[in-house]
């Protein structure tokens, strides 16, 4: 029988490597999962690339993991948020390296990793800094630069709801990257308010289908980036 | 909140009512931080505009009341907003498609500076010891169908925010179509910067003196 559910956060980031490419879900705090980022903490993991949106906010969640000087090279197209403190610090210090992709190319890149596709023109960044080192080709009379698919060892996902097959549901924008994460990673873990039945969920709704998710954990009530911030938290 | 050394022309809730003078009836937009979210405020009566809001709703609506909301409800400057009747939630590389594939009619964006021939910059201002951030503007402006930017004309130092040629990183070559300032409304055409209005109480004179390339009369 499949059943893709674990039962706590700790036992399913248990195998992930030092030096893995970790894939993390969230826009801000919206889909950011925040227990599965400290369980890895607690895990120990390190030299990790890490390729997400921005640095996280505050001293918790993907901040917080920054800062225990666990992550040696981020990859994100916004590092800067108002609440961002730890990862300037690393980043001046060169402790953590940055690779800034432009946001539809960071999403698109982790889709065609996760569809197969090598790589891909794209006429995002052509005559910017950021098309510096990249192939450049002209198609029907247009440039665009070469970029190429990304993909990850282990994807951590936040959904509103899942069953045994990793079927999983989202919350609004909570979405954001994390049905092409999914796609994208040998390991995907996702953690869910509610683990519900197999076949209670409308198969014409499931956003990410089961194929994609590896592990699925229920963690109810979970925390908010700002609402920690707010709190003073500071991981762990 | 005035940038203006001197009171004249457009205030920023003037230039964004300009602004939405000149959207189609049905159009699909997206709007950039700071004056373009002002725009949403002016929509003419009888139309209706679809926002769009890059990290994943289409049918964005404005904010929610003070305290109000869920963190999990945000636009791409992660505030806090609310949702209109016909929205849809969909991921990042769908959200991106819509972008990058020439869906979207309208984007409003900010400047540092616009170019003569249309280049814009307004992501990086190059200082060594910034760190980069750029967001999903390249990807706006290589692919929404116009691009419309909203500005004060003059830096808060005074220095032209419309040049011959940008100094500060590019974002993208050549994809301004229009620049709506406090002081005019100005189309980039292939001859360069070609006004289309002045703002009330503003002379030729005026903004030409403000402006770092020639500007095209009315004709």
């Amino acid at each position: 029988m499949i059943n893709k559910q674990i039962a706590g956060t700790a036992e399913a980031v248990a195998d992930v490597f030092d030096g893995a490419t970790i894939m993390i879900g969230g826009f801000g705090e919206a889909g950011s999962p925040i227990e599965l980022i400290h369980a890895l903490i607690d895990q120990g993991a390190t030299n990790l690339t890490v390729v997400n949106n921005n640095t996280g906010g505050g001293e918790v969640g993907l901040a917080a993991l920054i800062k225990a000087g666990r992550v040696s090279k981020m990859i994100c197209s916004f590092p800067r948020t108002a609440n961002s403190t730890v990862f300037p610090k690393l980043y001046h210090s060169g402790a953590t390296k940055l690779e800034l992709v432009p946001q539809g190319t960071l999403a698109e890149r982790i889709r065609a990793g996760g569809a197969g596709i090598p790589a891909f023109y794209t006429a995002t960044s052509v005559g910017t800094p950021l098309e510096e080192g990249k192939e450049r080709r002209t198609i029907d009379g247009r440039d665009y630069v070469l970029e190429y698919g990304l993909t990850g060892d282990f994807a951590l996902i936040r959904g509103r709801m899942a069953d045994r097959y990793g079927n999983v549901l989202y919350n609004k924008t909570a979405r954001n990257f994390s049905p092409v994460m999914a796609m994208a990673c040998k390991t995907t873990i996702v953690q869910v308010e509610d683990v519900v039945d197999g076949g209670e969920l409308d198969p014409e709704a499931v956003v990410t289908p089961g194929i994609f998710v590896n592990r699925v954990v229920e963690q109810k009530n979970p925390a908010y980036e700002s609402v920690l911030i707010a709190d003073g938290v500071s991981y762990p | 909140m005035s940038n203006n050394q001197e009171a004249v022309g457009r205030t920023r809730d003037e230039m964004a009512e300009r602004v939405a003078l000149d959207i189609p009836d049905g159009s699909y937009v997206n709007l950039g931080i700071g004056i373009p979210e002002l725009i949403a405020k002016y929509v003419p009566a009888g139309r209706e505009f679809i926002y769009h809001t890059e990290n994943g709703l289409l049918g964005m609506g404005p904010p929610p009341e003070e305290g109000g909301g869920e963190p999990e409800l945000i636009n791409a400057g992660k505030r806090r907003v609310t949702v209109v009747p016909g929205a849809s939630y969909f991921h990042h590389a769908d959200s991106f498609a819509m972008i990058r594939g020439g869906h979207l009619d309208l984007c409003v964006l900010g400047a540092l500076q616009v170019a003569q021939n249309g280049d814009l910059a307004n992501w990086s201002t190059g200082q060594p010891d910034a760190i980069p951030a750029v967001g999903g503007a390249m990807d706006l402006v290589a692919g929404v169908k116009q691009i419309f930017v909203v500005t004060q004309h003059c830096t808060k130092q005074g220095e032209p925010k419309l040049v011959e040629a940008c100094t500060y990183p590019l974002t993208g070559l050549g994809v301004v179509n229009r620049v709506y300032t406090d002081l005019a409304v100005i189309e980039i055409s292939e001859r360069g910067f070609q006004l289309v209005e002045l703002s009330p109480g503003v002379d030729f004179d005026y903004v030409q003196a403000r402006t770092g390339a020639p500007l095209l009369a009315i004709e």
